[in-house]
């Protein structure tokens, strides 16, 4: 090994609530040898530009601010002694767990990991990706960079906006933007339901009076130098857009909350196998990859709707890492985990279920393929059915969960479980 | 006054420049657009065209050839990327073997060597992401990709760096001979020189038929692409033709010299030729295309769909030398349409020549050889990088986390000598929010970076010059720019 190789326990890869949460966990559980890389100046990710409330309800009991609610685990990682290295590239990942970082303070450093955590984030998907036609001016931002603009840098984009779907940050924009004097012209959605969380659609759009136009997308785009206007149309039930229903919109700013895609450039270097739904990798349920001894949780893993169910899965992850350095792993049985109808995307994809002294369940996590009211949520082996819970509301805006017991999870081992949106009560 | 003004700083002007710089006179550059490499080649296919294609006896095909051939030298000594993968036009019927074989003869007459007609198997071992419908197709090694912008900017900086002068946002309204000298009308005054020469793309025709006896029409013909996300292994080796329409060589598949795989172009003759807007109806067009040469195109791997204008002229052929019934010093490369990029190393030596001769302009004994473009952080290896760093810890500071760009790079790219104003000069030069998030992360610290290296307040940045403004003040304050 070379001279300049760091050897270390435990590497975690990012900063943000996952990270540290991560880090958190892994300390409590006893691994001594570790450090969080982090590509910014300051820890906390993404939430450090969230300055609006609504965090920590389910882990704190509190309404938070996303700055509040990170430094809660900045200062409980700093009491921790737990070192958190910013403005550190990681610049690539091998099989074998070897990390290179670069930074202004340090220059290139390679790290010899026994066990990595990825916890990235993810990335918000561009205009580019949706191929809408039209010219190409200025004033077309992804939300999260118009947030980073208003909220961090204190530049508002732009004062006529209209906003081309409506994930939670773009929404929570429609607000942001309007507080501070814009005009927000309408919140426009492809899909017939809108993908962000019921309570900011009516905190954020309809306290406004701001219009949610489902089934409804952008088709053209003008302006040659800063964007001057956009042409709306509605889509039929293939999203293609209906001749004659186009409506035209004068504007100078285009946001887009199109969507968030997990950031895994990094985990497919180290050879993790990906989930084509979540795209990001897919884990067992100790979000431990395909790759042994590396983890994943937060946005990279999957697209959280709650940064509070982030640092809960980023908790496991952690304490699952301590596990793997301490050489605890029980003997198990391998079951794999189904979408069934009406589920995309679950989480974990696998379940390595011991033998014996099975002491904590699993939520697996997943998202409605449409909305369904009074549907049942249904777990079952090929042989029975485990459970069949009834949910008043499923959208694809809300992540679903649904709880595996200790005693569940006896039936599934070396089975496979199948995760179903069903209209009945089955059993 | 100068001794010769170029009109137009696209890549045939900057390359008759980068000539010119090799000579002992005066010579400026002038451009509407606020950077180099702002019209038709800013958005290209980025081939080198071996100069099988270009009907022989033409002079689309003897600088085709001949530039093509002179290609990687010049990257090389620029430090601009060039890569000779090969091309593939592929034949779907039993029909087009007498096309291709028309073709493998005209390359043959042309001088180009290498090509031979294979079939299909040899083409799926060659390509297996190639449609296995594929029958034959002709195998063309000598074709070649470059980075139209980068070797634009690379040529620009080289000229800069002999004392060219750049005159961007300047914009050419008339030109005329007093009998003496050339004056050129410009929004910014008048410029006079001894000799011009108009490259100026798809309005080169205004000002040709200004003083010539001989009228031209150049149709501004707009190409919509998709630009896909690298991936390793590449699914495309080399550039992947399909028979040839009237219309021009069609649509290809081909990966870039950075890995990405772009698809287009259309081919629509349109009315303004700054209309560099995509459509509903080309992007679909495109695809529709493209699927038959690459049935598995995956639409999750696409970053960007973008549009770019040639300059077709009537009779289909580069006009380039001294302008027809024009007084003397009035000299032109226009019409430049595909294969002219390729071509372009050939033009500015031939006409950069033909100019300091006519003008009698002594050899530039202090001519300063061009300094190759420093490799990029993301190509270096990890000694490289250590290096780089200890040279410059900026070196040390990524900005683009999908090209990893680093902040000396974009540094680097506003000080060149024909440095980056704007964004969208940042990210030509540098690759700093040409990735998969399109900028989204990056933008902002480019902004920041810009305005520190260039004196300016963050408002002040623009995405592509003029009044592409990026923010509207301060969140205190009211709105700048209604």
């Amino acid at each position: 090994m070379s001279e300049m190789t760091k050897t270390i326990d435990l590497l975690i890869i990012g900063a943000g609530p996952a990270g540290l949460a991560a880090a958190i966990s892994a300390k409590r559980e006893g691994v001594m040898d570790l450090a969080v890389l982090e590509r910014e100046d300051e820890q906390g990710g993404i939430l450090n530009q969230c300055i609006h409330n609504g965090f920590g309800l389910h882990r704190f009991k509190e309404e938070l601010t996303g700055p509040e609610y990170a430094l809660r685990d900045i200062k409980e990682a700093r009491d921790l002694n737990i070192p958190v290295l910013c403005g550190t590239t990681v610049l690539s990942v091998t099989r074998d767990k070897k990390v290179t970082a670069v930074s202004r303070e340090r220059g290139i450093e390679v790290f010899q990991a026994k066990a990595i955590i990825l916890a990235m984030g993810c990335r918000e998907r561009p205009r580019g990706a949706l191929a809408i036609p039209g010219s190409r001016p200025s004033g077309i931002f992804s939300a999260g960079t118009a947030q980073k603009l208003v909220n961090m840098a204190g530049f508002m984009p732009g004062r006529r906006v209209v906003i081309l779907g409506s994930g939670d940050i773009g929404l929570i924009m429609a607000r942001r933007m309007t507080l501070q004097g814009a005009k927000v012209l309408a919140c426009v959605e492809l899909m017939p339901y809108s993908s962000g969380l019921n309570r900011n659609i009516v905190q954020c759009l309809q306290d406004y009076d701001i219009p949610l136009l489902l089934s409804h997308t952008v088709v053209d785009i003008e302006g040659r130098d800063r964007l001057s206007a956009v042409t709306v149309a509605q889509v039929d039930d293939n999203r293609r857009p209906i001749p004659g229903t186009e409506q035209r919109f004068e504007c100078d700013t285009l946001l887009l909350s199109v969507g968030l895609i997990p950031e895994n450039e990094l985990s497919l270097q180290a050879g993790v196998r990906l989930s084509p739904l979540t795209q990001g990798p897919a884990v067992n349920n100790l979000f431990e990859t395909n790759v042994r001894g590396i983890f994943a949780c937060g946005n990279e893993l999957h697209v959280h709707d709650l940064v509070d169910y982030v640092s809960r899965e980023s908790m496991q992850a952690g304490k699952a890492a301590a596990d793997y350095l301490h050489g605890e792993k029980a003997p198990f049985l391998r079951s794999q985990v189904k979408d069934g109808q009406g589920v995309r995307g679950t989480v974990p994809q696998r379940l390595d279920i011991p033998y014996e002294n099975i002491t904590e369940g699993v939520e697996l996590m997943f998202r409605p393929d449409k909305v369904y009211q009074n549907h049942f949520v249904t777990l079952r082996t090929e042989d029975e059915v485990l459970l069949s819970q009834k949910r008043m509301i499923l959208t694809p805006g809300e992540m679903a969960e649904a709880k595996l017991t200790p005693a569940m999870l006896d039936k599934v081992r070396g089975k496979t479980l199948t995760v179903d949106i069903t209209k009945e009560k089955q059993t | 006054m100068y001794d010769v003004v170029v009109i137009g700083a696209g890549v045939i002007g900057c390359a008759i420049a980068h000539r010119l710089a090799q000579y002992q006179g005066s010579v400026a550059v002038v451009d509407r657009a606020n950077d180099v490499s702002e019209g038709a080649s800013k958005a290209n296919s980025g081939i080198v065209h071996a100069g099988y294609d270009a009907k022989a006896g033409t002079e689309k095909a003897r600088l085709n050839v001949k530039g093509a051939r002179m290609m990687r030298a010049l990257c090389d000594s620029l430090g601009v990327p060039y890569g000779q993968p090969g091309a593939l036009v592929l034949g779907f019927h039993e029909e087009d073997r007498a096309t291709l074989e028309a073709l493998y003869q005209n390359a043959l007459v042309n001088g180009v060597t290498g090509c031979r007609i294979i079939e299909r198997d040899e083409i799926l071992k060659m390509e297996p992401n190639v449609n296995p419908e594929v029958l034959l197709a002709l195998d063309v090694p000598a074709s070649g990709l470059v980075s139209p912008y980068e070797l634009t900017h690379a040529l620009a900086d080289s000229a800069a760096e002999n004392g060219v002068d750049f005159k961007l946002g300047t914009t050419v309204t008339a030109l005329s001979h007093n009998g003496d000298h050339w004056q050129l009308m410009t929004d910014k005054g008048i410029l006079k020189a001894r000799a011009v020469i108009n490259c100026a793309g798809a309005f080169a025709d205004v000002l040709h038929n200004q003083i010539s006896t001989r009228k031209v029409r150049i149709i501004a013909r707009r190409g919509q692409y998709y630009l896909l996300d690298h991936t390793v292994p590449l699914l495309f080796q080399r550039t992947i033709f399909q028979v040839p329409t009237k219309m021009g060589k069609g649509v290809l598949v081909s990966p870039t010299t950075h890995g990405n795989l772009l698809l287009g172009p259309t081919a629509e003759d349109i009315t303004d030729g700054l209309d560099t807007a995509t459509t509903a109806l080309g992007l679909h067009d495109v695809l529709d295309k493209a699927k038959l040469t690459y049935p598995g195109v995956n639409l999750r791997q696409v970053i960007t769909t973008f549009s770019g204008i040639r300059a077709h002229e009537q009779d289909g052929d580069f006009l380039i030398g001294a302008v027809e019934g024009a007084p003397e010093g009035a000299f032109e490369a226009i019409g430049i349409e595909s294969p002219g990029l390729s071509a372009a190393p050939a033009i500015g030596e031939e006409l950069g020549d033909w100019v300091a001769y006519s003008l009698k302009m002594p050899r530039n004994t202090n001519y300063i050889a061009p300094t190759p473009l420093a490799k990029p952080f993301s190509g270096m290896n990890e000694t490289e990088r250590r290096l780089a760093y200890e040279n410059d810890p900026d070196y040390g500071r990524i900005v683009c986390r999908c090209e990893q760009v680093t902040e000396a790079e974009v540094r680097r790219a506003i000080r060149n000598p024909v440095g980056a104003t704007s964004l969208d000069g940042v990210k030509r030069r540098t690759r700093a929010g040409m990735g998969r998030c399109q900028g989204g992360f990056c933008s902002t610290r480019v902004m920041e970076i810009l305005a520190e290296e260039l004196g300016q307040p963050m408002q002040h940045i623009t995405k592509q010059g003029g009044k592409s403004w990026l923010l509207d003040g301060g969140i205190a304050e009211g709105a700048d720019h209604e």
